[in-house]
């Protein structure tokens, strides 16, 4: 696997935010998810789960509901009283319309996507149209005294359920009135009781309201009659949220405990239409509330303020054990937050509201594999940059040579000169950066720190020239010859400086001749998400893997795949590859090994060598402690192209700098865990 | 009875009553459990033992109320039959001859003429495999009926009845079940390696598609929806942090029951994890739950033997530590019973008096945790000092010994602590034996123990009250030892002058006078294992058995060996009615009995094979009327009778009747209160009925046994308790009877009669009162008084009718 000197980066602390909602399109398969910071996701289902889209978040923001309307078009709505909605193309929001009734706490589109009912603190209940390029206020039910925290649109589109403090009502959306008012009972607590938030309610379209409440209850109520049908406690402390499966055969609930239940409505005896609401299987996999819930046709999604998305497939639903069969979490964006300055040694982190520049520790004694060195120079955080204004920063880099840093938030790009001379650092703001008319979606220095890329929308990228000591030349932009409307999330530069590869919302790749500024060529389409694209300093072969797994090799000069990666997908790739359940997310090369490729999602990172055979699915993907053991001769006939690392977890990042060390970046999950506020107390048996 | 019966080992007690789950009849008013070879009925209302089914000759592993009629019972057994009874009268309806050894039974309401059994698989000896068939019952009149039609229905399935369970009515579905139950299985045992998840039990909704299932981590499963093949789901239920032994629905399957080994039993509500309730401290694990068909009661069979359901009905202990011992108030064999008490056990019921609590600490189930135990427990002669040893070894070295001495209170009824003695030896106590003369004469009650620490130690009770306080006590008189071997068993003589101690190979005899060392026996090389001395005319005789296979006999006066006789013997046990020995010797096949007398050396009974297993304990239990006993041979069991408990909890006794004549006594105490619903008016009048059916029985001459005839006035109570061949002829008693009750112009009404009674009562108080206040009538006879007051409302016939039962009642206690 060739030996390298480990950087152990375990400083980087960032805080993956809360998950506060989600909204699950079943048309599309996509998952929408906002985050307690304003940050809004979207996880493409059939893509292999692939943070698709990300909207930085702003300050002001928050986000308590998000609904799919009218096709595929996002809102969202949250306590600073605006409803907005999302550009999933220029991955920003489109525009903002104060609901004028105070913070709102819930928002639900109607059964045919035309409507949204927005639930607001002053307790009305106010309807907006959905039309074709905006929305439009259209009424407001009867207002009723006590914050609207929860509501559901019966699906024939004729009622609201209405989940308040202490109260459930239901409204007749012809006639705007309330035509049930229904009393949830509160816990008492000695000899006070407290209030009871109803704080989810799902109308289904027998009549049945499902309310999930503060004391820990999930209810069903007969609506016409007003009476409670069945009471499941499912926690001592709150029941937060709960979604119904599209056949109404299946509720998810999430309580504050960090379970998930599932209840599931079952025949009570084989062939009679008789049939009752079970609470059956019941999932820890969160430490704390979980906010949200989804449920599509085959899963349970659950997100919850440990930042974690579960995906917990049904099994009764999946069809043999398979890649779609595994449970998945994901706790890390499928994004780069972190660059490298190879020359320098710099790395750059980039948090929500500042980066931080740091320079790796170094060491003056060698040892054997597996020795830890003793560090002669400890690593040292150089920079703190903060971002100003509420805006959250989308993307960051760093040139090699570590003397640019630039960064961009949904408005602005900011680039910075750094001198690193002898222990001082000095940062200067470069003046007089072009205005760019839409944001960055990903920022990359040229190997030779004389150009900026830009990726940006409608699948352009600019090309800025920076220029010493510290200012930038006019922008030039690239354009893909199809148009794509989609925004180019990805890119590539070529060590020589001759080839730019983008790569965009509709997974078109599109690599740019940079001598000539113009398009070279377009890989050919694949079904999949791009998650990685890098182009080797050597052959100039551009490596590129999907979220399905699949890694291709496409010839820059040629103009098409290379044989190798031909190879491969004759071959086939080992099902262990195939079965894992996080993206590739940077690949590197090692110069002094043409033949190699360095690849990494959280869990792993993998030397691929391009010269050794691939492996089938007989013969064990991960072989490195088994070869150890064995002699030389023997590991030569057993060696396979994957060459897998599993020390490190969970991996945010893996480079290899210009002297041949290796930078890998740790954020071990209990450190994560330490940071967020204590769970809910829960007595443990033999405690 | 004068021609010569063989002598028959009876079981009369005991064994695994935990060997299958127990039947309520359909009206609940009955109790069925198997229990060893046989299937016994109980009363639920007065927990008394109604029926006891007989005839299987193997373990009965499976009972089932027959779907079609519910006043009869399947049962089979591991002799390869299915049993029809009708459990009401205890009658054997029919046999049907299966042939394979059978390990569970079920039946199904919906298939009319087939059950369902688990066989092994080939009829192999190898039980690991075994397979569910079904069985066609045929119809017809013959008492004993081969069924031959077997279909398999399921193969590779669990042994336990408890692994498989039937569903609600449907024959397609039930399969399904088993399909399923065999999936389930499979799809845990592959998908969690390692996980503790195994099937212990299943249990089937009655109404509902739901199968409960216990698993071995403790957890409750609630199956559902698993007739489609894929998308079956489940609930789980966890609060046993133990295995689930045992789940049980109630009828409209509401509630879920469920037992481990943590002795609680607990209710689910609504297949809920919130709504659960508890009843702890059932002593100890519960291995069967059954419900009755009413709802209001549910049994529960616990390992160690016992059934609650509401109240306990019999125990008996997988290890029995303190042996067989006879409470000699209660004529009671008295065993450990639930963890740290004392169960005393009437043998000529069947049934348990109470349980002593001596360990006085609660019990908590947990693995690895050396709970205190019970290992010794003596009485003394008289039953009015008992003697208790409790031990808790957590290591080897770390021991901790604790000997109570309880004082029975003739006032409570029941035994007080009266002296806790810490540490009584360094080591284990091996024996204890009470003085037996200590209150005929007026020496002071005396207690030896014996320790493996070397020593032998002499209790006494000393006076150690003070000005203000009574107070008495055991104090320690004296320790012996011999050259510090340990000691291995002690008893007294039958005067209780001498004091016999065995010290590994040497049997020491000790003056208890003086505690001087009298003389020594040995038989190298064999260590002593039992040491007793010959009774009444052979008190002079010392009788050991060695390790290595020797009996000995001693002649005290002489100081030398008598007799021995090679022979294994495991457990000897003296007459202490009679001159008799009797001895168990254990051989490779089977347990042999032999009784003889000290002087001479051959035994005059000996009863080859009395069981299979090795016997633990014998006792000799006196009986309370001497029982003629046809042959001379079997003359020893007249006055006392011996029983014996063998390793798996059987009891067993020895009987020279035949079976028909042992059970009709218990046959008809069927229990007449049992018809009569329980009504206001019942109880209203219930004291005046229970007085007219008792007489009405009294002329009949049935002895009935009834526990609340106590409460009865005396007169009755003497009246009944008058053997029938002394009464006055039935239509004599009868005509007064009758005409008492008649309602007639000379003011004779039956409700007359009640307030007679109430007056009675009325006046008996009045006459405590007086007795309290004046002092004048002291020797006033209860009974004399109460004849008074009945004098003058009866007429004289009937008065001097009275009396003349009275004297002839005085005359016959005279006689005896």
């Amino acid at each position: 696997m060739g030996e390298f000197q480990v950087h152990r980066v375990r400083f980087f602390a960032y805080m993956p935010a809360g998950i506060r909602c989600v909204a699950h399109s079943a048309r599309s398969a996509r998952l929408a998810l906002a985050r307690t910071d304003g940050a809004l996701e979207v996880y493409n289902f059939a893509a292999n789960y692939f943070q698709e889209k990300g909207i930085p978040g702003h300050e002001t923001r928050s986000t308590e509901a998000l609904c799919w309307a009218a096709g595929d078009r996002l809102f969202g709505a949250g306590l600073g009283g605006d409803i907005s909605e999302y550009d999933l193309e220029k991955l920003r929001v489109k525009y903002s319309l104060d609901g004028f009734g105070g913070p709102i706490w819930s928002m639900a589109a109607d059964p045919s996507g035309t409507q949204l009912a927005v639930g607001c603190e002053d307790g009305s209940v106010k309807l907006f149209q959905v039309l074709p390029d905006k929305i439009q206020f259209e009424r407001s039910l009867d207002r009723q005294k006590g914050r609207v925290m929860s509501l559901s649109w019966h699906p024939s589109g004729t009622r609201i359920a209405v989940g308040s403090i202490d109260l459930l009502r239901v409204f007749d959306v012809k006639s705007g009135h309330a035509i049930q008012r229904i009393l949830v009972d509160r816990r008492l607590q000695g000899l006070y009781s407290c209030e009871c938030v109803v704080w989810s309610v799902a109308f289904l379209s027998d009549g049945t309201i499902v309310s999930s409440d503060s004391v820990g209850k999930v209810q069903f109520w007969d609506s016409e009659k007003g009476t409670l049908l069945e009471t499941h406690p499912v926690s001592s402390s709150a029941a937060l949220c709960l979604a119904v499966s599209e056949e109404e055969d299946s509720i998810v609930v999430g309580t504050s405990e960090g379970a998930v239940y599932q209840f599931q409505l079952l025949p009570v005896k084989w062939g009679s239409a008789e049939s009752k609401w079970v609470r059956t299987k019941p999932f820890q996999h969160h430490t704390h509330d979980v906010r949200a819930v989804a449920h599509s046709a085959t899963a349970l999604i659950s997100g919850g303020l440990d930042a974690q998305l579960v995906i917990r497939p049904l099994m009764e639903k999946m069809h043999g054990k398979g890649y779609d069969a595994a449970l998945r979490k994901f706790t890390f964006p499928h994004r780069r937050l972190v660059s490298c300055a190879k020359k320098a040694g710099l790395l750059l982190f980039q948090f929500p509201q500042h980066l931080e520049l740091w320079r790796l520790g170094a060491t003056s004694s060698a040892g054997k594999d597996g020795d830890i060195l003793p560090v002669s120079r400890a690593p040292e955080h150089l920079l703190q940059l903060k971002s100003k204004g509420p805006e959250h920063i989308c993307c960051s880099c760093i040139s090699l040579c570590g003397s640019w840093i630039a960064y961009s938030t949904a408005s602005r790009l900011h680039l910075h000169r750094v001198h690193v001379e002898n222990g001082s650092v000095s940062v200067k703001r470069v003046p007089k950066v072009p205005k760019l008319l839409c944001s960055a979606h990903q920022l990359l220095c040229s190997a030779d720190s004389t150009s900026l890329f830009v990726a940006s929308d409608q699948g352009a990228v600019h090309v800025l020239k920076l220029l010493e000591p510290g200012g930038c030349g006019p922008l030039q932009t690239l354009r893909p010859n199809s148009g794509s409307p989609e925004a180019v999330y990805l890119l590539a530069a070529s060590a020589d400086g001759d080839w730019l590869a983008a790569a965009g919302g509709d997974w078109e790749v599109n690599v740019y001749s940079l001598r000539h500024f113009k398009p070279h060529c377009t890989v050919p389409a694949y079904h999949c998400a791009v998650t990685a694209l890098a182009i080797h300093p050597v052959t100039n072969n551009l490596v590129i893997t999907h979220s399905d797994q699949q890694v291709f090799e496409f010839s820059i000069p040629d103009r098409e795949y290379t044989t190798w990666s031909r190879k491969v997908q004759q071959h086939g790739l080992h099902r262990g590859w195939l079965e894992r359940d996080t993206p590739i997310t940077h690949i590197t090369f090692n110069p002094n090994q043409p033949a190699h490729i360095l690849l990494h999602d959280t869990h792993m990172f993998c030397i691929l060598d391009k010269s050794l055979p691939l492996p089938d699915d007989a013969t064990p993907l991960m072989n490195q402690t088994a070869l150890k053991q064995l002699s030389e001769k023997a590991r030569r006939g057993h060696a396979h192209a994957f060459k897998i690392c599993k020390k490190y977890q969970p991996l945010l990042f893996v480079d290899l700098l210009e002297e041949g060390s290796l930078v890998v970046v740790e954020r071990p999950l209990m450190d994560i865990k330490t940071q967020l506020p204590p769970p809910v107390q829960q007595k443990k048996f033999g405690t | 009875m004068v021609a010569q019966r063989p002598l028959r080992v009876v079981r009369c007690g005991g064994s695994q009553l935990s060997g299958a789950r127990a039947v309520f009849s359909a009206d609940a008013k009955y109790l069925l459990c198997a229990s060893g070879d046989y299937v016994k009925v109980y009363s639920t209302a007065t927990e008394e033992c109604v029926h006891i089914l007989q005839g299987h000759t193997n373990l009965v592993t499976g009972i089932q109320l027959n779907p079609q009629n519910h006043m009869q019972l399947y049962s089979c057994s591991l002799d390869g039959t299915v049993k029809l009874w009708d459990f009401t009268d205890g009658i054997l309806i029919k046999t049907f001859v299966v042939g394979y050894k059978l390990f569970a039974f079920y039946t199904l309401a919906g298939s009319e003429d087939s059950v369902f059994i688990i066989i092994p698989k080939k009829n192999e000896e190898s039980l690991d495999s075994f397979q569910l068939v079904s069985v066609k019952l045929p119809k017809t009149p013959d008492q004993a009926v081969e069924a031959k039609e077997l279909s398999l229905i399921l193969d590779d399935i669990g042994q336990s009845p408890k692994c498989t369970a039937f569903g609600r009515e449907v024959y397609l579905l039930f399969w399904m079940f088993f399909f399923y139950i065999k999936c389930i299985n499979y799809i845990l045992a592959t998908s969690r390696k390692g996980a503790n998840n195994y099937f212990t039990c299943v249990a089937c909704h009655p109404k509902e598609d739901c199968i409960a299932s216990g698993h071995k981590d403790g957890k409750i499963r609630l199956w559902r929806n698993f007739n489609h093949k894929r998308e079956y789901t489940f609930s789980t239920l966890h609060w046993h942090h133990d295995v689930v032994m045992d789940l049980a629905f109630s009828v409209e399957g509401t509630s879920l029951l469920s037992g481990g080994v943590e002795s609680v039993l607990v209710q689910w509500r609504d297949g809920s994890d919130c709504k659960k309730e508890f009843l702890p401290r059932l002593g100890s694990a519960i291995e069967h739950i059954s419900a009755s068909p009413d709802g209001t009661l549910y049994c529960t069979s616990h390992t160690e033997n016992s059934t609650y359901s509401k109240t306990t009905f019999l125990l008996l202990r997988c290890d029995i530590k303190t042996g067989l011992v006879i409470d000699p108030r209660t004529k009671a064999l008295v065993l450990n019973g639930k963890p740290g008490h004392l169960q005393f056990y009437c043998l000529q019921t069947d049934k348990q008096l109470y349980n002593l609590d001596i360990v006085q600490q609660e019990y908590i189930h947990q693995i690895g945790l050396n709970q205190v135990d019970l290992v010794k427990a003596a009485f003394s002669a008289r039953g009015s000092w008992l003697a208790t040893v409790e031990q808790r070894e957590e290591k080897e070295t770390e021991l901790e010994l604790q000997m109570k001495l309880w004082n029975y209170d003739e006032q409570t009824q029941s035994f007080t602590l009266n002296t806790r003695i810490n540490m009584p030896h360094e080591d284990h106590v091996t024996a204890l034996c009470f003085r037996d003369t200590d209150e005929l004469e007026d020496g002071t009650p005396t207690l030896v123990t014996a320790g493996k620490d070397g020593q032998f130690k002499v209790w006494v009770l000393v006076d150690d009250s003070d000005s203000e306080k009574q107070s008495m006590g055991w104090n320690c008189d004296f320790v012996g030892s011999y050259h510090n071997y340990p000691a291995t068993n002690c008893c007294f003589s039958e005067d209780g002058s001498l004091l016999a101690v065995s010290f590994e190979e040497t049997v020491t005899v000790w003056n208890s006078d003086t505690w001087d060392l009298i003389c020594t026996f040995c038989h190298p090389p064999g260590k002593i294992q039992n040491l007793c001395f010959g009774r009444l005319s052979c008190s002079k005789y010392l009788l050991g058995t060695t390790d290595n296979g020797f009996l000995c006999c001693w002649n005290l006066l002489s100081c030398a060996l008598e007799w021995s006789a090679q022979l294994n013997v495991m457990v000897l046990q003296p007459d202490p009615l009679s001159e008799n020995i009797a001895a168990v010797s254990q051989l490779l096949e089977g347990s042999d009995l032999f009784v003889f007398k000290p002087n001479e050396p051959r035994p005059f009974c000996i009863q080859r094979n009395v069981c299979r297993e090795r016997v633990q304990w014998a006792v000799f239990i006196p009986r309370d009327v001497p029982e003629s006993v046809g042959s001379e041979k079997h003359q020893w069991l007249s006055r006392s009778q011996l029983y014996f408990l063998t390793e798996t909890q059987d009891l067993l006794t020895f009987s020279t009747k035949s079976t028909e004549e042992r059970l009709t006594p218990s046959s008809k105490q069927l229990a007449v209160e049992e018809s009569l619903p329980m009504t206001p008016f019942y109880l209203l009048l219930g004291k005046h009925r229970h007085q007219q059916q008792s007489k009405e029985n009294a002329d009949l001459g049935t002895a009935v046994v009834q526990s609340h005839l106590a409460q009865v006035s005396p007169a009755i109570k003497e009246l009944l308790h008058t053997p029938a061949h002394v009464l006055p002829s039935a239509s004599f008693l009868c005509s007064i009877f009758i005409n008492s009750m008649l309602i007639s112009k000379e003011n004779k009404s039956a409700g007359e009669v009640v307030e007679v009674e109430m007056d009675s009562e009325k006046a008996e108080d009045e006459s405590d009162e007086d007795l309290d206040l004046t002092e004048m009538e002291q020797d006033m006879n209860p009974t004399e008084f109460l004849d008074e007051i009945t004098q003058t409302k009866l007429s004289k016939s009937q008065e001097k009718q009275l009396r003349k039962i009275r004297r002839m009642d005085y005359s016959w206690v005279a006689v005896l």
